[in-house]
């Protein structure tokens, strides 16, 4: 799964809290439950709050990585709307 | 709903909570809410209402700004007195949130024209000072099956309820007729803290914002009671009268009424 091709992937460098999140659930909610959303960020804090956030929203965080010295990807997957 | 990057900045406090979402904020920028008088009451309910992001907001209105109305209706200002009420809220909410479409309509209601202009609204909310607007929106309500958030302020107390039409009780399920005049002082004889509407109002906009969203539990069958002076919120529960004129089984009241003799005007 982890592996697999994200159903929707957004780039959101260059943007830093609240709307990293608001980004992402907003990406999510346009998807069916099921599916997979990759996020590009830079900002580190979001690193964590976004999972965070996300789970607190009922949604799975399938992984969290950091790529280089400035990038993550994170993979969540829609568990309900 | 796809927003702009200005509209996800705008209401990204809105969009993060799991209740509203981007789809609960679409919501709110389709619907169109009535709010009855742009007085103490009409005045933070719009501009909360517009803060929000409701697409459609009806002010009606028949006044002027006058200085005494300043030291509660948070709409206007020394640069609009004289003004109609609804225009001088207008610029308010339209400066606030220029995407918002205002309505401001110079109006007195009556049992003749309160049908066509509640009608192409999803909400009313009833921010009248007096006892015939008071039953007129009640009723017009009902006949028209639009939901009321009904507020009421005086001295230091203020009440608001919810009412669904055609499930729980309304208005006169409470008090089923009009007090005689004179009975029930008004504002401007018996006073009202300045800021005791922008409690009953901000309560009237969240009944608002739930009813669009489909989300908690709204007043309904209940009226909320604030004193101010004690700090207390009192719930009253509020049963539906079987014998209620007006939504009862056998209902006495098929038309609109004018209570306007022996009233002082809005």
């Amino acid at each position: 799964m982890e592996d697999s091709v994200p159903d929707k992937r957004i780039n959101i460098k260059g943007l830093v809290c609240p709307y990293t999140f608001v980004k992402a659930k907003l990406a999510v909610e346009s998807m069916e439950v099921g599916q997979v959303l990759e996020v590009l960020l830079d900002y580190e804090e979001a690193s964590r709050s976004i999972p965070k956030s996300m789970e607190d929203h009922g949604q799975t965080v399938l992984k969290i990585d950091k790529i280089n010295d400035t990038d993550w990807v994170l993979r969540i997957r829609k568990e309900k709307d | 709903m796809e927003f702009t990057d200005d509209q996800m900045l705008r209401y990204s406090r809105h969009i993060i909570l799991p209740e509203v979402g981007g789809k609960g904020q679409a919501r709110i920028a389709g619907a169109k809410v009535c709010i009855i008088g742009a007085g103490g009451l009409g005045c933070p309910v719009g501009y909360y209402l517009t803060a929000a992001g409701v697409g459609t907001i009806a002010l009606i209105d028949n006044d002027t700004v006058e200085l005494s109305n300043l030291q509660r209706q948070i709409a206007h200002s020394v640069h609009t007195i004289g003004m109609p009420k609804v225009e001088s809220a207008s610029l308010t909410f339209k400066a606030l949130n220029p995407e918002v479409n205002i309505i401001g309509i110079q109006e007195r209601l009556t049992k003749d024209n309160i049908l066509d202009l509640i009608r192409d609204y999803d909400i009313v909310v009833d921010g009248s000072d007096n006892f015939p607007t008071r039953y007129l929106v009640n009723d017009a309500c009902f006949m028209a099956k639009k939901p009321l958030v009904s507020g009421a302020i005086l001295r230091f107390e203020g009440q608001v309820t919810t009412i669904v039409s055609g499930d729980g009780p309304c208005y006169r399920c409470l008090f089923e007729e009009p007090p005689p005049p004179g009975l029930v002082p008004s504002c401007q004889e018996a006073g009202v803290l300045g800021v005791l509407p922008g409690v009953i109002g901000g309560l009237q906009a969240t009944e608002v914002l739930k009813l669009i969203l489909g989300k908690g539990d709204v007043l309904k069958g209940e009226l909320l009671i604030y004193n101010a002076l004690k700090t207390t919120f009192r719930k009253v529960r509020v049963p539906k009268n079987p014998h209620c004129p007006l939504c009862g089984e056998a209902p006495t009241i098929t038309e609109l009424i004018d209570y306007n003799e022996g009233y002082c005007s809005l």
